[in-house]
């Protein structure tokens, strides 16, 4: 094995040229687990923990610049009015120690279905920014995720950032496991309200070959939303529009059972997770529409 | 490959370390330091909590490459991270320290007569120490949280806490340790 350590970006994109196998290493959260185990001899490990770059973030217009190796202590920390689903989402990663080393470019490359930041990214709304010495490319979210522990990137491509839209209206996260530390998810929900556009966004976790938003259930609601004129009157959502949601968010799952749960009960939790997360948000947004409403 | 950083205080030299090595394995087997435990080797229980540039970590995940000009504490270096945090000072040992020096008895076995830091003295008087092995990772949590945190509430200790497993104690006696040690650091201001 060789340990391949680059001074700056360039160096790594040009190691990672020279060497497509080489296996990159942030936090080391995945890579060190599988490497003490003896489940993964990788040829080269290529650390990034030299290159500053990944450690920052830029707060812009529409989006937030996530780099790759920002951990999730700082992402809790610093991006909660921006990034809340995200940061929500990073909460739930782990223990203090975990969250003080790893970051989203981990989760990303790692692409597992149980990463906890995938749903919040798909409901907010994200482009991976991958990079190689061909050049840069911005990978919308929702074409990322291509399988099993598996993602869009070519073997000469590292990941430098994720751009993540900022919200533009109340997001929510939730997680089941049987504590709250140390869980790795036996399924997970986000969603986003974007009251911008009049559309609802959800990302699912654990419950699919890959994480997956519940396009169905997002087409009934804005339409649902629409039709009742929800977003202006800032009504309490129809109980059978909520439980209709749930059920096409149970639907767009496609789980398998295994020692952490079954896959019925993961379809019924997610169903669940929706219709509460909706709630909470949707109670958010009123309570913010009807301050304004009395301000004006 | 050889790998260069501080452990305690000291500018440390690894040799012929290989390089899917853990830094906890570095600490252990080549340091000669033991303190910091090698259980789940996955991130799981906490006991190889060790500060990466003053940072908790699970030195199980960190490649020992990635330590490289780093500096490290563990938990056979807190009483010194404590006493100096307390003075304000930096890593060293003053002129007039160092004329005052004079060696102490110290049983190598039983660590009696040496010195500790306030969060290992607390989890002494407490009682919060079964058999041990969740101890060290334990103390550089919960001391890493007294440093920036000095008045925790009982959900901020188990939130800062929440990444170290014990098996023994059922946690209680770790609560009251690290109560004791927060009220006796308040008094001592």
């Amino acid at each position: 094995m060789d340990f391949l350590r680059p001074a700056s970006w360039e160096e790594a994109l040009a190691a990672k040229a020279e060497h497509p196998t080489a296996v990159p290493i942030a936090g080391g959260t995945d890579v060190m687990v599988e490497i003490n185990f003896d489940h993964r001899r990788p040829d080269y490990l290529l650390d990034l923990n030299r290159i500053g770059d990944l450690y920052e973030w830029e707060v812009g217009e529409e989006s937030v610049r996530l780099g790759a190796s920002v951990p999730y202590t700082r992402i809790m920390e610093n991006l909660r009015a921006e990034l809340p689903g995200l940061a929500l989402a990073s909460h739930t990663v782990a223990s203090p120690q975990i969250r003080n080393r790893g970051g989203v470019g981990g989760n990303l490359g790692t692409a597992s279905p149980a990463g906890d930041a995938h749903p919040a990214l798909l409901a907010a709304g994200a482009e991976v920014e991958a990079e190689s010495v061909r050049g840069t490319r911005l990978i919308p979210i929702d074409d990322f995720y291509t399988g099993v522990k598996r993602n869009a990137l070519a073997p000469d491509e590292l990941i430098r950032a994720v751009h993540v839209r900022k919200a533009d209206g109340p997001q929510q996260y939730s997680k089941v496991g049987t504590r709250n530390a140390m869980v790795i998810a036996v399924c997970a929900f986000g969603i986003a309200l974007h009251p911008a556009t009049r559309t609802v966004r959800t990302g699912i976790g654990s419950a699919a070959p890959t994480p997956v938003r519940a396009r169905a259930a997002e087409e009934f609601l804005d339409a649902a939303l629409d039709e009742g004129g929800f977003w202006d009157n800032g009504k309490i959502i129809t109980p059978s529009v909520a439980r209709q949601f749930a059920d096409l968010c149970a639907a767009s799952c496609n789980p398998i059972d295994d020692v952490r749960g079954t896959a019925s009960y993961r379809r019924h939790a997610v169903g669940v997770m929706a219709r509460r997360t909706l709630t909470w948000t949707w109670e958010s947004y009123r309570g913010t529409t009807q301050q304004k409403g009395s301000v004006a | 490959m050889r790998v260069n950083f501080t452990v305690n205080g000291r500018p440390q030299e690894a040799d012929d370390v290989w390089e899917g090595e853990s830094l906890l394995y570095v600490l252990r087997e080549r340091l000669g330091l033991p303190g910091s435990k090698n259980a789940c080797e996955q991130g799981e229980c906490g006991s190889c909590t060790v500060r990466l540039d003053g940072v908790p970590v699970c030195s199980c995940l960190v490649a020992a490459g990635q330590a490289e000009g780093r500096e490290v504490v563990t938990v056979e270096g807190l009483a010194d991270h404590a006493r100096q945090r307390d003075l304000g000072t930096a890593c060293g040992t003053s002129l007039d320290e160092a004329r005052r020096w004079a060696a102490k008895g110290q049983d190598s076995r039983t660590g009696e007569g040496a010195e500790l830091s306030p969060v290992q003295q607390a989890f002494i008087d407490a009682g919060a120490v079964q058999c041990g092995f969740c101890t060290p990772g334990l103390l550089v949590a919960a001391d890493e949280m007294l440093e920036h945190n000095p008045n925790p509430t009982d959900a901020d200790i188990r939130e800062a806490l929440s990444g170290n497993l014990c098996r023994c104690t059922g946690y209680e006696k770790i609560m009251d340790a690290v109560r004791l040690a927060a009220a006796r650091q308040s008094e001592a201001v």
